[in-house]
This record gives structure tokens, C-alpha cells and sequence, in this order.
């Protein structure tokens, strides 16, 4: 008997190593893609690019700060709702639900995850702007409006509405991050402070937490990165005008935002180099926070919780 | 001092209570915008269902009725176009991942695969479009089909690889033993046994690029019509629902109410099977 070809199996190797290799193709095809359409912008605006709010197409003025800022200050307004929401429902889901309960709400909480942003940016124009416009923003105007964050006209699209927008998009992946960060902390943590005759909150403080902290930071720090790069439900309810204003009640706009509405009105060559060159930005600044965040969550658990939600 | 001692002990329990409402309250918090989308999708979208919405194309401008089955079937086509490249790329390379590869170089693949999935998805229409619309010179449904077949690959490929390391060693030891090729045990053996788990990622997989719209907006463009080739312009569901939501027609917005309905369903009816596929993972093998 002949022995068996190893051709086969060569050949199923290669071409499994091939298709694998596409992640590392992939990286280098955005990157060099993005560089080779903005090249020219580049080197016309040079760092003055990041550092000018000018955007005007008809003089060809292109200065991306206001995206830069409304994008930073809408992602750190989603951090600040999302964040203790989410790591509060983590905290409940593996600490202190009744067990009968924690299978639903996490099903739940998947099948937010599932819903289009271009649906959640729907529901966000018709039905949370009005209310947002009728009842929340003149309350914290009245309480809140001698500072200049709640100062000045409501108009509903607002800043801070594409922040509540982002907020509720991210909630979903911080919380099953977190969950999954807390399910790996050892049952003997918790047992330990347990005879000691702590209380559960005790518990969960003292011995899950502290224990858990890093890889809670890199749960929302990964929120963050998709923060950032939010797009169709941001642009719909935040306004689109390129300013830098204090009032969170003005309209804002964001890095995504600018290349989702202006891509295809791009008229002349420089303008459309400066919204790949925004694009540019944009990658530059997701992909630094989600290899900050996989370097957090990887040194924790080699169980890829980022899985839980995509 | 027993008193003392007592009054602690009630407030720190006190303390404990109140920290699990807090939890509690937030858990609600957190779902509530799944009830409220979802009740104010069927109250305003499911009035405006109704055969036209299946079967007509888009009304012109200004002219009330009319439908969405061009988005309909232009999203099943994106589907179709974005699979044909996202699911074999991403499953070969998630079995590379899991059966060949060293520990070292799939740490660095699998790292690789994460921050890909953390770019936001209008980059990859940026880099499609510079890719493929300004050299062919037009928005067609290829461009938005491989815009979102790019979006697959690593999605696919970190779940496939998932499942094919849960199916146990004996398995391949059995097969190689018996004098099968390493490559027919992989394929016949371990991606037989992982196949349901295989297709729960491809369905995911679907579902999520399904509702994708920044990728589509300047690749496959949207279309008032039929697309007729696919080196055309198409419409799809997410493109039509964004252009009706921000339009300034009373019909148009009862239109994109309509089409959000149907695609969340859609988008639902995938994970609700999804669970029914997974059900009793635990017990079966995989």
C-alpha cells in the first residue's frame, strides 16, 4: 500500500493560513487606503488639519477640530451614563440576581445589542428628542442652567442627545464585558470575605471589585472605542454644525457624522482628501483605544469576552 | 457596646439592601430603551405594513403609498454578495486559528481579528469606496457587498474558531487513527461536529451586518428602483429607512417606521433561531 499523499494536507493548511492571514491584510489595506486618499489634504493642511475649526468647503478651508471635539466630548457624555449603568447591571447579573433571573436579562440585554443603530437614530429622532426637548432639558436648564453646560436655547438635537444615543448603543457591550470579567473572578475571593461576615455588598466591594478593577477598565475603555465610532444614530439626533460650543444643548458633530452626510457631496478632489483624511483620524483614534482595551482584557482572561457582543 | 455593635450590623445590611436596588434599578434602566424602541416601532410601524409595503416599489416624491420591496430584496442580495466573500474567508481562517497555527501567532491573529472588530463600520466604506467605486467609477452593489463581507471576516472567523476548540481531542485522535487525512478528519470530523455552532456565528454574523448602513452609504448607494446589474447602484433596507427618517415627508417617516419594523424582525427571527440552535449547547458536544 502506497503511503497516503501529504498534498492534501499541505494544500488545506496553506489555504486555511491564506484566509487567516486576511485579518493582517485587512489592518494594512485601511490604513494604506485611507493614507493614499488623503495624502494630498495631508500635505496641504499638515497639522493644522487637527488643529482648526474652519470647514468650509466653497473656500476649501478644512479643519477638523469641531468634529474631533464633538466626537470626544459625545463618547465622554455616553461614558458617563453608560458606565455606571452598565457596570451596576454586571454587578447585579453575576453578584446578586435571584438565578432565576439572570438568564432573561441577559437575553435581553443581547437582543439590545441586535438593534440597528440606523433604528435606535429612528426611534431617537420621533420619539426621544421631543421628550427630551419637553420634559428632561428644561429641567436641567432650570436646575442646572447658571453653568454654561446647560445654558442657551433648547432645540432638541443636541450634543447631548447624540451622548444619550451613543449611551444607549454602548450600554449592551460594557455590561456583557463586565459580566464576563466578573463570572472570571474566583469563587474563593467571595468566599473568603464571606467568612468573614461580610455583607454581600461587602463582598462584591471588597473581594470582587478591587479583585476585577482592570478588567472592568478595559471593559470601558472597549465602549469607548465603539463610542467613537458610532455613526448612523449619532448623526440623526445631534444636529450636524461643526462648532465648538460649552452648552451641551447645541448641536454638535462628530468625526463619523461628517463622513456619513458629506461623503457623497464631496464636489472637488480636496474636499473629498479631507474627509478621507477625517477617516483617517477616526481609524487612528479607534484603533489606539481598542488595542489599549485588548491589551486590558487579554492580561485578565485568554476567554475572549469581547465575543459576547459584537 | 452590644448596642453599638448591633446598630452597625443593621446599617451595614441596610447598606447591602440598598446597594442591590441600586443594581436592581439599573438593570431595569438598561433594558428599558429594548421595550420602549420596540413598543413605539410596533405602534407606529405596524399600521403602515400592508401588502404595497412587499410588493411596490417607492412612490415618486410626493405621491402617498408605494413600498419597499426593492431595500427588501437589495438587503438579501448585499446578504448574499458580503457571505459569498465574509463566510468562507472567515471560516478557513477561524479553523487555521483553531487546528494548525502556534500559540504565538494565533495570539497575535486573534488580537488582530478584536481591534478589527472594534473599527467603526464607516471606515470600511471609506476604504471600499476609495477601493472599488473610484476605480470603477461608480456605486455599486458589489462595493456595498464587499463593504460588509469585509465587516464578516473577523466576526465570523473568532466564532468559528470558538467552537472548533470545543470539540474534543479523542475525536481527532479517533479519526486519525483510522488512517484518515489530517484534512478530511478537519473537515468531515471536527467541522461536522461544530457545524451548529458554525452556523450560529454565519447567523450573527448576518444579522448584525443585516442592519449595517454606514458601510452602504456610499457603496452601494441606495436605489429608488429596481437594480437591474449588480454593477449598479442598490437599495437596501437600512440606506431606505435613513433617507425616508431624515426626509421631511409625513409618508416617507410612516414608511421608515414600516421598514424598521420589518427589519428588526428580521433581525430578531435570526436570534430567536439562534437560541433555538444553541439550546442544550451544554448537553450536545458542541
Amino acid at each position: 500500500m502506497a503511503p497516503p499523499s501529504r498534498f492534501g494536507d499541505k494544500a488545506f493548511e496553506w489555504l486555511t493560513l491564506a484566509m487567516a492571514l486576511a485579518v493582517i491584510v485587512l489592518i494594512i489595506l485601511i490604513g494604506w487606503q485611507l493614507w493614499l486618499g488623503s495624502s494630498l489634504a495631508v500635505k496641504k493642511f499638515g497639522f493644522h488639519f487637527l488643529t482648526t475649526s474652519t470647514w468650509d468647503p466653497v473656500a476649501e478651508q478644512f479643519g477638523a477640530l469641531p468634529f474631533i471635539y464633538g466626537t470626544l466630548v459625545s463618547s465622554l457624555i455616553a461614558l458617563l451614563i453608560a458606565v455606571p449603568l452598565s457596570i451596576a447591571t454586571a454587578i447585579y447579573l453575576t453578584e446578586l440576581a435571584p438565578l432565576w433571573m439572570r438568564q432573561p436579562i441577559v437575553s435581553l440585554i443581547e437582543m439590545l445589542a441586535a438593534i440597528p443603530s440606523v433604528i435606535l437614530g429612528l426611534w431617537g429622532i420621533f420619539v426621544m428628542i421631543p421628550w427630551l426637548r419637553d420634559y428632561p432639558f428644561p429641567l436641567l436648564k432650570r436646575l442646572f442652567g447658571w453653568t454654561p453646560f446647560f445654558s442657551g436655547p433648547i432645540y432638541g438635537t443636541s450634543m447631548l442627545a447624540g451622548g444619550i444615543i451613543i449611551a444607549i448603543m454602548i450600554l449592551p457591550i460594557i455590561t456583557s464585558v463586565s459580566r464576563e470579567i466578573l463570572r472570571s473572578v474566583p469563587n474563593l475571593q467571595r468566599e473568603a470575605a464571606y467568612a468573614l461576615g461580610a455583607t454581600r455588598w461587602e463582598v462584591t466591594r471588597i473581594a470582587v471589585l478591587s479583585y476585577a478593577k482592570k478588567g472592568l477598565f478595559g471593559a470601558i475603555i472597549l465602549g469607548l472605542g465603539r463610542a467613537l465610532g458610532e455613526t448612523m444614530a449619532v448623526t440623526m439626533v445631534i444636529g450636524n454644525t461643526p462648532q465648538i460650543a460649552a452648552s451641551l444643548f447645541k448641536p454638535g458633530y462628530t468625526l463619523a457624522s461628517v463622513i456619513a452626510n458629506e461623503f457623497t457631496e464631496a464636489t472637488t478632489d480636496l474636499y473629498l482628501q479631507a474627509l478621507f483624511e477625517i477617516g483617517l483620524v477616526l481609524f487612528g483614534l479607534t484603533i489606539l483605544v481598542n488595542l489599549l482595551a485588548q491589551l486590558l482584557l487579554r492580561s485578565i482572561t485568554t476567554v475572549s469576552a469581547t465575543r459576547a457582543v459584537q | 457596646m452590644d448596642w453599638q455593635r448591633a446598630n452597625n450590623r443593621t446599617w451595614r445590611k441596610i447598606k447591602s439592601a440598598l446597594a442591590s436596588g441600586i443594581a436592581f434599578i439599573s438593570a431595569l434602566l438598561v433594558i428599558a430603551p429594548l421595550g420602549l424602541v420596540f413598543f413605539h416601532l410596533l405602534v407606529n410601524g405596524a399600521g403602515s405594513i400592508n401588502w404595497d409595503f412587499f410588493t411596490k416599489l417607492p412612490a415618486p416624491v410626493g405621491a402617498v403609498g408605494g413600498g419597499m420591496v426593492n431595500a427588501i430584496v437589495g438587503t438579501l442580495e448585499l446578504l448574499a454578495l458580503a457571505g459569498a466573500l465574509g463566510i468562507p474567508v472567515g471560516v478557513l481562517g477561524g479553523v487555521y486559528l483553531a487546528e494548525y497555527g502556534s500559540a504565538r501567532i494565533n495570539s497575535i491573529l486573534r488580537f488582530l481579528a478584536d481591534v478589527l472588530n472594534g473599527i467603526p463600520s464607516i471606515t470600511w466604506g471609506v476604504v471600499v469606496y476609495g477601493l472599488v467605486v473610484l476605480h470603477f467609477k461608480g456605486f455599486s452593489a458589489y462595493a456595498g457587498g464587499l463593504a460588509l463581507g469585509l465587516i464578516m471576516i473577523p466576526l465570523i472567523l473568532r466564532t468559528t474558531e470558538e467552537v472548533i476548540l470545543l470539540v474534543p481531542n479523542g475525536y481527532r485522535e479517533a479519526a486519525l487513527a483510522l488512517g484518515v487525512a489530517r484534512w478530511k478528519t478537519i473537515v468531515h470530523i471536527v467541522m461536522k461536529t461544530a457545524s451548529k455552532g458554525i452556523i450560529t456565528g454565519i447567523l450573527l454574523a448576518l444579522a448584525r451586518i443585516g442592519g449595517e448602513t454606514a458601510p452602504l452609504l456610499f457603496t452601494a448607494f441606495g436605489n429608488r428602483f429596481w437594480n437591474h446589474s449588480l454593477n449598479q447602484p442598490i437599495a437596501a433596507l437600512p440606506l431606505q429607512i435613513f433617507t425616508y427618517a431624515i426626509s421631511p415627508y409625513d409618508d416617507w417617516h410612516r414608511q421608515a417606521w414600516a421598514g424598521a419594523l420589518v427589519l428588526v424582525s428580521g433581525v430578531f427571527c435570526v436570534n430567536v433561531l439562534v437560541r433555538i440552535l444553541t439550546r442544550g449547547r451544554a448537553a450536545s458536544v458542541v
